[in-house]
């Protein structure tokens, strides 16, 4: 068994001395792990960083045997966010959430896409938003969509400023009043209308941001880490913690 | 000695970093040829190890005295205190000879994958050490991986509300390192680090 496919490094974990267990996001085989002879060394350790994308190919005498990946670096992603505390918080969140919510060597090539647009938005002024559009690309290709289009009372386009915790739906200003308690706050930058993506309009406050993380949080917990009895990856809850205790953001 | 002892301490030394059965079966069979001259002075060696290493409740280094030797030196800066993520490291720091001051060692990084916590490293005992009046700078010497510096960006928020300053090591160029044959990482950061000449 073999094959050749683009990655995005999730993780590197030692083994032995000086190898490696990568577990890559690929482009056509999805998470998918693998052994790294020599991953550890002087020369291979710089590369396995987690976000740095790959050109691996996999070997194995089995389907099912854990095999072994020859690596090549093909875009180094991570450096640029060393400095960043915030920058480099969503990346690891983003990592730890692919390693943590994705079943192993199952396909899912849309994260894998949003993935790379993610690497490509972190350095901008969007980083914030573009994180949070890509945890809600995840829950859909999960199977956990969410509405944002509609109101699920009325059915209305407009004025969506809450989003149903139970359901997952946008519900309108009006007819979310008497629940507002109750409801999830929908930040401006997701609402499906109000511009045609978050990059056309300012960079979200802070305040905006949370909103969104809670969002995401909220239902990626319950539907895709609750039924494994695990919560959300310490990592994500860093990034809330980092975000929460700042003022503005890096880069807004 | 019975072949099933010979077999226990190479399985033991097989255990050892950079020691497979092969090259443990090697280095026992030298050990039991040499036995007056390297094996029963490894013992003896061993057994004081065992008994009289500790590590310091002030730093977490290993010493044969708690606080150890670097944190009761009066040669050194008491002002300064370099964070390291390892004792290897604080070694290396120590080999160069280049810091004269107090370490600290974490005990290793925060990994959501390995469900490595802040409390599972030793960063309540730093922020203690730079709340002292003392302590004027605080150094993160942590490994320019990506754990190592989200490692450090927590401690430097941790240590907000202390009045210390908060440095950390340069990325960039190795000594006698050529373009050419470096990584993209090292380049760019190295790039983004560049100062005037």
């Amino acid at each position: 068994m073999d094959w050749t496919d683009s990655g995005i490094v999730l993780s590197a974990r030692r083994h032995g001395d000086s190898s490696a267990i990568l577990t890559l996001l690929t482009l056509e085989h999805g998470r998918h792990a693998g052994l790294v002879r020599g991953g550890f060394s002087r020369t291979k350790r710089g590369i396995l960083q987690a976000g740095n994308v790959m050109a691996a190919s996999w070997r194995a005498r089995l389907e099912e045997h854990l095999g072994n990946y020859t690596i090549e670096l093909e875009s180094a992603h991570s450096p640029a966010f060393l400095d960043d505390p915030d920058r480099l918080s969503a990346l690891t969140s983003a990592c730890a959430m692919a390693e943590a919510a994705l079943p192993e060597r199952e396909p899912h090539e849309k994260i894998y896409l949003d993935f790379l647009y993610l690497l490509e938005a972190l350095p901008g002024p969007h980083w914030a938003a573009a994180y949070i559009c890509w945890e809600i690309g995840l829950l859909a290709d999960l199977g956990f969509g969410l509405d944002l289009a509609t109101c699920a009372a009325t059915g209305a386009c407009d004025d969506l400023v809450y989003v149903s915790p139970k359901s997952g739906r946008a519900v309108s200003k009006e007819a979310g009043a008497p629940y507002r308690d109750k409801l999830l706050p929908l930040p401006q930058f997701l609402r499906v209308g109000e511009a045609d993506s978050p990059q056309s309009q300012p960079p979200p406050s802070t305040e905006a941001v949370l909103e969104g993380l809670n969002l995401t949080g909220t239902f990626l917990e319950r539907h895709v880490f609750a039924p494994h009895h695990k919560g959300l990856p310490p990592a994500r809850h860093r990034l809330v913690d980092r975000l929460t205790g700042i003022t503005t953001i890096s880069g807004v | 000695m019975t072949t099933s002892e010979i077999e226990r301490l190479i399985s033991l030394l097989a255990k050892l970093p950079g020691l497979g059965p092969r090259s443990a079966r090697r280095a026992a069979l030298h050990l039991l040829k040499k036995k007056e001259s390297l094996l029963s002075p490894l013992v003896d060696a061993l057994t004081r190890a065992a008994d009289q290493i500790c590590t310091c409740s002030r730093c977490g280094n290993l010493d044969v005295e708690d606080p150890c030797s670097i944190c009761t030196d009066p040669r050194r800066k008491e002002q300064v205190i370099c964070v390291v993520e390892e004792i290897a490291d604080l070694w290396a720091l120590e080999r160069s000879g280049a810091f004269r001051g107090r370490y600290h060692v974490l005990g290793g990084t925060l990994s959501a994958l390995d469900g490595i916590g802040p409390e599972d490293l030793h960063i309540t005992g730093l922020v203690e050490r730079a709340s002292g009046t003392q302590v004027e700078e605080v150094i993160l010497a942590t490994n320019a991986t990506v754990d190592g510096q989200a490692t450090a960006h927590y401690i430097a928020d941790r240590l907000g509300t202390c009045s210390v300053t908060v440095t950390r090591l340069a990325h960039g160029l190795p000594l006698g390192g050529e373009l050419d044959y470096l990584d993209d990482g090292t380049l760019t950061t190295a790039l983004k680090a560049r100062r005037p000449a």
